[in-house]
């Protein structure tokens, strides 16, 4: 038999106006556990949500550098301490020749600090979700904007949250239950 | 979604009786006819030295008027939104082609003896380049000169004459014609600027070749002409122009493509090294050992320093990019350092067969490096004082006005 659990609250509105301008309230009122979802993107929400700059870039730079360093110290390493030879009169250390590998060793590694860098923010992959759930979420890939508020922020009311998001336009407000086995 | 939506006032894009830019076309023509005529006179008898520094100086003001058309045809290609705005103000560096071709003509008909002596009078043992004189000639030569200055022309006086007919119309069908004939005008430009770096740069070592060597040009052109249009947009709200329409936003797409082309430019410049480099064939390689000895390998370092390691590191981040300031120290290292490239690549060629192959610089470079952009910008300035700085009926506008980066 599953427990069922409180998740949070869904607030449902019905346009970009709306849902920007509670994003800024709620913003203002220093909630940290919740997000924003809409069919197609808000220009400007980000900042309406207070959202910090992403953390991709420096998981991306990071990739680079030690791709840029693995692909030296490898050459450098086989080419001059392991595997010394001369080749077309060059010295071992022969930079120029190097750079094509580095480069494309930095530019593997930036990529790969993209793509699993992004997966791991967004904490991906999610199997389920207690948003889906809620029926009327459904409308988040159709026209309809939503807020959910999780339980575990620190100024989570049950009830004076929903009254607030209620004021701030929503047509709709529900608790979002979470089944655990 | 921000604030500024759909109410910019455009009122600002024509500059006004009492505005500096109404005095700047003759400011600048005097300084261009001045700085050109002082070349002239500090050379006294060494006129090689004149045509090294003029063809410098005219292949870097050169880049940026080919950079204005490649903008202005790349945004029709790929039908842009986003750099509407800041369209106008590419098409007042393209319109500066015309001039730009009377520009090359003093190079054909007066420096072709001191500038590409080795090709003009082969000597009859030089195998190699008596090989190349059904190309390299000077009859051929002074055609394709022609050919570039007419075809840039032609490009540049359809583009800006549809854009400024549309300012008064309105009428859409200018938008697609402009489309319609981009591709077909990135082909010529394609075909065009390669042959041109090839006879004015390339052909000062005839024996020496490079396929590659026109797209180096071209990426430092595009990283050229992106920095310049970052650096005239601020020069243009300093004195009361577009305050409102040119958005940190358009600053922000203008420093990546700099950024961009700085990038791909030490990427086919690179490449070009690595390759002569590790084949070490000697008439490759001597191209690159002229350049790397007697002092031109600190130029080379510099230059290897400001067009990419300084730059790279500096104009990564979004913050420099989205910061006037920052912007504007990164946009003029680059053109600094195009400078560099053009004076690398041209100037050696002057001292290699002298007595003295030592790096020096002499005052004509300077000199016609003022006198020739004085002209480019008399032109440039003139059409920002009698036209609309921002393409006024574009259909794209509005959308450019409200552009934003994610």
């Amino acid at each position: 038999m599953a427990d069922k659990k409180n998740w949070g609250v869904l607030a449902e509105f019905d346009t970009p106006k709306d849902i920007y301008h509670a994003c800024e309230s709620i913003r203002d009122e220093g909630f940290k556990h919740w997000d924003a979802h809409t069919p197609f993107p808000v220009h400007g929400l980000e900042s309406a949500m207070g959202l910090r700059p992403s953390k991709v870039p420096w998981i991306v730079a990071a990739g680079a550098l030690f791709g840029a360093t693995a692909g030296i110290t490898l050459q450098w390493w086989s080419m001059v301490v392991e595997y010394p030879a001369i080749i077309a009169g060059k010295p071992f250390f022969s930079w120029p020749a190097f750079v094509p590998v580095t480069f494309e060793l930095s530019v593997l590694f930036a990529a790969f600090g993209a793509v699993f860098g992004m997966l791991g923010v967004n904490k991906l992959p999610t199997f389920n979700h207690p948003l889906f759930t809620s029926e009327r979420f459904k409308g988040h890939s159709d026209d309809k904007f939503y807020v959910s508020i999780e339980s575990r922020d620190p100024l989570f009311d049950q009830r004076k949250t929903k009254k607030m998001l209620k004021q701030l336009g929503a047509v709709h407000v529900e608790d979002v239950v979470e089944e655990e086995d | 979604m921000s604030a500024h939506a759909n109410a910019v006032d455009l009122s600002d894009a024509q500059a006004p009786a009492n505005s500096i830019w109404k005095k700047l076309p003759l400011i600048f023509a005097v300084i261009g006819v001045a700085g050109v005529a002082l070349a002239f006179v500090t050379v006294g008898t060494d006129t090689k030295q004149f045509w090294y520094s003029y063809l410098t100086a005219y292949m870097f003001w050169l880049s940026v008027g080919l950079g204005g058309l490649f903008f202005v045809l790349i945004h029709h290609a790929t039908r842009a939104g986003w750099s509407t705005v800041v369209r106008r103000v590419a098409e007042n560096y393209m319109i500066t082609l015309p001039l730009l071709g009377l520009l090359a003509l003093p190079i054909v008909f007066g420096g072709m003896d001191d500038l590409y002596h080795v090709w003009v009078h082969p000597a009859a043992t030089d195998l190699f380049v008596q090989a190349k004189t059904g190309f390299l000639n000077t009859d051929f030569f002074t055609v394709r000169v022609i050919a570039y200055a007419v075809i840039w022309t032609a490009l540049g006086l359809y583009l800006y004459l549809a854009s400024r007919k549309q300012d008064v119309t309105g009428d859409p069908k200018l938008a697609h014609g402009m489309r319609r004939v981009a591709p077909f005008g990135l082909i010529l430009f394609a075909l065009t600027i390669t042959f041109a770096a090839v006879d004015f740069m390339m052909s000062l070592d005839p024996h020496w070749y490079s396929t590659i060597f026109g797209v180096v040009y071209f990426g430092g052109t595009f990283m050229a002409i992106a920095s310049v249009l970052a650096l005239t947009g601020m020069a243009l709200q300093r004195t009361g122009l577009l305050k409102n329409a040119i958005t940190t936003e358009h600053y922000h797409d203008l420093g990546k493509l700099a950024f961009a082309f700085m990038v791909f430019w030490a990427y086919v410049a690179f490449s070009q090294f690595m390759l002569i480099w590790y084949a070490n064939i000697p008439e490759e390689t001597i191209w690159f050992a002229y350049r790397a000895t007697n002092g031109w390998e600190i130029v080379a370092g510099v230059l290897t320093l400001l067009h990419f390691v300084v730059p790279f590191f500096f104009m990564m981040s979004r913050h420099i990019k989205r910061r006037n300031l920052t912007l504007a120290i990164g946009a003029v290292i680059l053109l600094v350092a195009h400078y560099i490239d053009m004076f690398w690549i041209i100037q050696p060629a002057m001292r290699q067969h002298d007595a003295d192959p030592h790096f020096s610089m002499h005052i004509a470079d300077l000199l016609t490096f003022i006198g020739i952009g004085g002209l480019v910008l008399a032109v440039f300035s003139w059409r920002v004082s009698a036209a609309p700085v921002a393409p006024m009926k574009d259909p794209r506008l509005m959308e450019s006005l409200d552009f934003e980066n994610f």
